[in-house]
This record gives structure tokens, sequence and C-alpha cells, in this order.
């Protein structure tokens, strides 16, 4: 799949911002940077859906974070990883 | 509490039902009255939603897997589009896309929905007790080895693990590996030998019966 911001492979940084409205991203990966795992289709945006704002889709992508990035301390290998979706709203390029 | 025929009424005590309801579920029901009033869709479109989650089960899961297993081909497909090649044996899951994450000698898989509760339950059935618990939700993504250890998956160093938070569109399952000794086994066999907790990845090996 393309036509997306981000492409697969690309770094990214998850925004931690805190919208006064229901939105799909947890806490405790806001403000985190990871890879893109894959590229995913368009889906409607929750924060807009919510407010009945008809249903503005948005591209998903499935970004992988590592899990020693995650947490301090952290018991497992260097290897393990947290995966998740994210829209593209909430995404920026990291170095 | 007095003993009466053998037994304690304090604890064989059974609430009557329904229970009362909360404000929120109160709101819940008002809101589908609306929905019907207004022609959002009909009780026969809702009732048909319903029963068609009634009849998923795992056993959908396990014929994927089995065929997964049995056609490298089908199992590129599955891993590239799942929600296009479950349609090829009469599944589907929209609105959502479905990925197949596999296991290997080196890497495991396991779901979670920290946000809520998202399972693929058009296609599995009802998800377990304990995926919609808080413990399970937010202990497996910070502690993912000491949470699959309590289910008997003891993950050595040189397996990495893939923690998948389901926070929005897409719905998951785990492809687990085909045990060994299962080579002349029909994809019939194979599928029945795949469960609920191995399609979640709180399982790892599967039980050859």
């Amino acid at each position: 799949m393309s036509q997306g911001r981000f492409e697969a492979g690309q770094r990214v940084r998850i925004d931690d911002r805190t919208p006064p409205v229901h939105h799909r991203v947890p806490s405790y990966v806001k403000g985190q940077i990871g890879l893109v795992e894959r590229v995913c289709g368009l889906h409607p945006e929750p924060e807009k859906c919510i407010r009945g704002d008809g249903k503005p889709f948005q591209r998903i992508y499935r970004v992988r974070i590592p899990q020693t990035d995650l947490w301090q301390p952290y018991e497992g290998t260097d290897g393990d990883n947290l995966e998740i979706e994210i829209f593209e709203h909430w995404l920026e390029p990291a170095e | 509490m007095t003993d009466h025929q053998g037994h304690d009424h304090s604890r064989t005590f059974q609430p009557d039902h329904p229970e009362p309801i909360s404000d929120a579920a109160r709101v819940g029901l008002a809101l589908r009255e609306l929905l019907f009033e207004n022609d959002h869709y009909t009780a026969d479109e809702e009732q048909a939603v319903i029963a068609k989650m009634q009849g998923a089960s795992p056993e959908n899961g396990g014929k994927i897997v089995a065929r997964a297993w049995t056609d490298p081909d089908y199992k590129r497909r599955l891993l590239e589009d799942g929600a296009e090649s479950i349609k090829e044996l009469g599944f589907e899951l929209e609105p959502y896309e479905f990925t197949v994450m596999e296991n290997t000698d080196t890497a495991h898989n396991v779901i979670v929905c920290t946000l809520c509760s998202c399972y693929p339950r058009a296609l599995l059935g009802m998800s377990p007790a304990w995926y919609k618990s808080g413990s399970y939700r937010s202990r497996v993504v910070r502690e993912p080895r000491a949470v699959l250890s309590e289910f008997g998956v003891n993950l050595s160093d040189d397996v990495d693990v893939r923690v998948h938070d389901s926070t929005a569109e897409l719905r998951y399952m785990v492809l687990p590996q085909r045990p060994a000794g299962t080579d002349d086994w029909s994809e019939e066999d194979l599928a029945a030998i795949v469960t609920r907790d191995s399609l979640i990845g709180t399982q790892r090996e599967l039980a050859v019966r």
C-alpha cells in the first residue's frame, strides 16, 4: 500500500498531546519514537467521529517501539518490541 | 445466618435478574431505541449481527491456521492481507483489517488491547474474560515475559517477544507454529489442535492429541 505520508522502515515520533475527546493513542506510547512496521489502510478518525463531524479518513501505521525504550527497567531482551496502530495525524518524522 | 437444611444462605444467595442497571447502560439502551426509531438500522439487522457473532468461534481460526500450515502460498497471502485471504475460506471481518502474526523459532507474538478489549470477535467469538481484565491489559505490555510464564509459556532469551496492542481498526490473530510429527496429518485434523489461547499468543506449543 502506498500514498501515505510515511513508509515502512521510517522513524517516526508519536505526538504527546492529550485532546479533550476520545482518541485511540494510549498514554504509554505518547512521545515515543519507533519504526513504521507497515503502512495500513484508511480508517475513520476517532476524534472527529465522536464529535459527529462525519467520518474523515486517516491512514493508519503500525509502529514498532523497542520495549527497552518504553520501560526502565525492563525484564526481557533488546529484541523485544511493542507494536501499535497509530493514525497518521499523530505521527511526525523523527531523526 | 442460621443453618438451614445443611447449607448457609449467606453463601448460596443469588441476586435476582435483571440486576440493577447503571446510568451508562440506560443511556446505551436509549441510544439503541433512537437508532431504530430514526431508521439507522432495524432490530432484524441487529439480531443478524448478534447471531453471526454467536456463530463465531476459535474453530474458525483453526481452519485458517491449518490452511496456512498446509498451503505455503495461502500462508503468504494470509500474512500479507489477512482480511482478503480469509474470504477464500468463507470468513470476513469487515470493516476491520485482519493482521496475522507468525510465530517462529525466534519470535513469539501476543495480542492485547490496552485501551479496551478489541478482539476479532466476528471471527473467533467472544474473548476470554481475562483478555478484558485490567490486569492482563496493563501487565502484558509492561512485563510480557512474566505474564506469558504465568500462562505456561517460558521463553528463552533467543526468542523475541512481539506484543501487539490492538488500538484502532486492526484485529489480530497469531499464527502458531505447526507441531513436529504432524507432517502426514489432514488439514481437518490439524485445525482441531489449534486452541483459542494459541491464537492470542498466551500458548506457544500445541498439544498433539
